[in-house]
């Protein structure tokens, strides 16, 4: 299938990502070339069979226990953030006004 | 003897022989650690393997590892990893501008277990960004060049650790492999690159792309090599619940058994359209080397190899859209100066921090993935893979090996494939489906092509079965005998 610009900015943001014009009509063909090609996979008929997420099942599917463990520290967890203060990473203001 | 061939002699052993003598005390470590230091410097401004050397850490490890009695089976001996695996205090970055100057807070599993046997990490070797790529073309650093032809790829995405590894500037080293990132680069280099079972090895600590496919291997200069790293690396792991419990082998104890009564199959499919013919006659000369070595050699048929590139691009980027969804600019990695809000934050981060690839691959992903087209895309996909496994599993009945290319070309030009992505994926179409199929594979080197560059052969194997993988590869090496081969860089 063809991707046009207006579902590429779509998918653009539900990735968050924000794009340059020259990158927008640049994934509109790309994509839509890659597109066609996986499209050969409608003519497989698959009605009947199961979708599988892991083929070698013996590792997935597995989970541990959910105990607590004392792991990180907070400063530890702090040290590669682009910014912080005290003990907290910080971010723009989300709510405006005087919520 | 002059320093010079001292230096030679030392880097010409393998990693296996290297182990012995450092344990011997033929050699020491430091010794040993100084030959590929002096190596990197001699000729890695012209390969450029490596993204990080870490000159001080790596002779405190190895004078730690003289003074010491041996702590494992590569005690003293330096590697490198791939920088998509975490260490300790050494900068990660995953190839990705997005993440300059993280420092991870734990080792890797894979590293941890390394250092534990007594390998001295060496340094970080470059990548396609999140180890999406087959030529390490889309690194946010540097270009890697193959030691065999400067101006050619080293294939990708574990290119850095291919190159590194080929050029006898470190004996070993670990890379990733989600569609062939191992083997493809191995076979493009002339060294042995292994992919194990999906589960053998913890990924824990690995920077994740696509994590029903991702698996971590050894490339070496010798399939025992190869074996000796794997050994170190696999089992059972508490932080990766995705690891397999079962026992590990001895990868070594029957490596020189050779390959009387195996039987190996040749998928037809697998000699697809546009291979280059070289190639082709490359791995039929492999078979036949092989089936007068013992084996039992007959063609088979895996017959929805043909899908398995549309499934795999659309599985990958699925998961590598989920993945790569931490990449912020909050907790770690780079955030866009004068953001106005959080959303701003998000976007631009990422806009920022991602190269072309990654940005292509995330927007495949979260298409297939999103409201309307994620049944007809990545469900579909799944199913696909389903048949693709089922192929395996009955010629796996049939035969105990199967053989093919691991890359139907030969190292091409930088910059060739870089504008067309379709034609770049095509380069992983040999190796993909066994990601998709969960199954080990190695790429061993069998021949060189009239132009002078490297060509591997591929064996893949049942579930957990890389003793016969490694046997089947040791067997066709003693043949075809091109470890010795090296590049004249």
């Amino acid at each position: 299938m063809k991707l046009d610009l207006a579902q590429v900015r779509h998918v653009a943001k539900l990735a968050r990502l924000s794009l340059t014009p020259e990158e927008e009509s640049k994934l509109v063909t790309q994509l839509s070339v890659v597109l066609d090609a996986v499209d050969t996979l409608a003519a497989l008929d698959t009605q009947d069979v199961p979708p599988t997420t892991f083929a070698v099942t013996e590792g997935g599917g597995a989970v541990r226990v959910d105990e607590a463990r004392d792991e990180l520290s907070v400063e530890s967890v702090l040290k590669n953030a682009p910014e912080k203060s005290g003990d907290s990473f910080t971010i723009p203001q989300v709510l405006d006004g005087n919520g | 003897m002059g320093t010079g061939d001292r230096v030679t002699s030392v880097l010409d052993a393998s990693l296996a022989d290297t182990a012995a003598r450092i344990a011997a005390k033929e050699v020491t470590s430091v010794e040993v650690t100084k030959a590929c230091l002096a190596r990197i410097a001699e000729i890695d401004g012209k390969v450029k393997a490596f993204l990080r050397v870490d000159a001080e850490g790596a002779l405190r490890e190895a004078a730690a590892a003289d003074a010491s009695s041996p702590r494992g089976p590569l005690h003293g001996v330096p590697v490198a990893l791939k920088d998509n695996i975490n260490t300790a205090g050494l900068e990660t970055t995953a190839g990705s501008r997005i993440l300059k100057g993280f420092v991870p807070l734990h080792d890797a599993t894979v590293t941890a277990r390394l250092r534990a046997a007594g390998a001295v990490v060496l340094g970080k070797t470059n990548l396609d960004e999140f180890a999406m790529g087959s030529s390490t073309e889309n690194s946010g650093y540097q270009l890697t060049h193959n030691p065999y032809s400067l101006e050619c790829t080293p294939g990708g995405s574990s290119g850095g650790s291919a190159a590194a590894v080929a050029s006898g500037q470190v004996f070993g080293a670990l890379g990733s492999d989600t569609g062939g990132s191992i083997r493809q680069p191995a076979s493009l280099c002339n060294v042995v690159g292994l992919k194990p079972t999906w589960g053998r090895v913890s990924r824990s600590g690995v920077i994740a792309y696509a994590s029903s496919l991702d698996q971590v291997g050894p490339l070496a200069r010798t399939v025992r090599d190869a074996a000796l790293l794997l050994q170190a690396i696999s089992g059972k792991d508490p932080h990766d619940a995705t690891s397999a419990s079962r026992a590990v082998p001895s990868f070594t104890e029957a490596l020189d058994g050779g390959v009387k009564g195996l039987r190996i199959g040749l998928p037809r499919e697998y000699f697809v359209e546009g291979m280059e013919p070289e190639v082709a006659a490359a791995i039929r000369e492999a078979a036949e080397t092989l089936r007068a070595a013992g084996a039992v050699v007959e063609d088979v048929s895996l017959p929805h190899t043909r899908y398995a590139m549309a499934a795999y691009y659309l599985i990958a980027t699925g998961e590598a859209s989920s993945n790569l969804a931490r990449y912020d600019g909050v907790r770690f990695g780079h955030r866009a100066a004068d953001a106005k809000n959080l959303r701003e934050v998000y976007d631009r981060s990422r806009a920022e921090g991602f190269g072309a690839e990654v940005k292509r691959r995330i927007m495949l992903g979260t298409f297939a993935l999103s409201a309307g087209y994620h049944d007809a895309y990545y469900v579909k996909a799944q199913r696909v893979r389903t048949l693709i496994a089922r192929d395996f599993e009955a010629v796996f009945q049939k035969v105990d090996v199967v053989l093919s290319a691991a890359s139907p070309a030969c190292a091409w030009k930088l910059g060739e494939k870089l504008e067309d992505p379709l034609a770049m994926y095509l380069m992983d179409v040999l190796t993909l489906p066994t990601n998709l199929a969960g199954l080990p594979g190695i790429s061993v080197p069998t021949a060189k092509s009239s132009a002078g560059l490297p060509i591997g052969a591929q064996l893949l194997g049942r579930p957990f079965d890389e003793v016969t993988v490694l046997r089947a590869a040791r067997a066709l090496e003693r043949e075809r005998s091109l470890s010795d081969w090296r590049p004249n860089v």
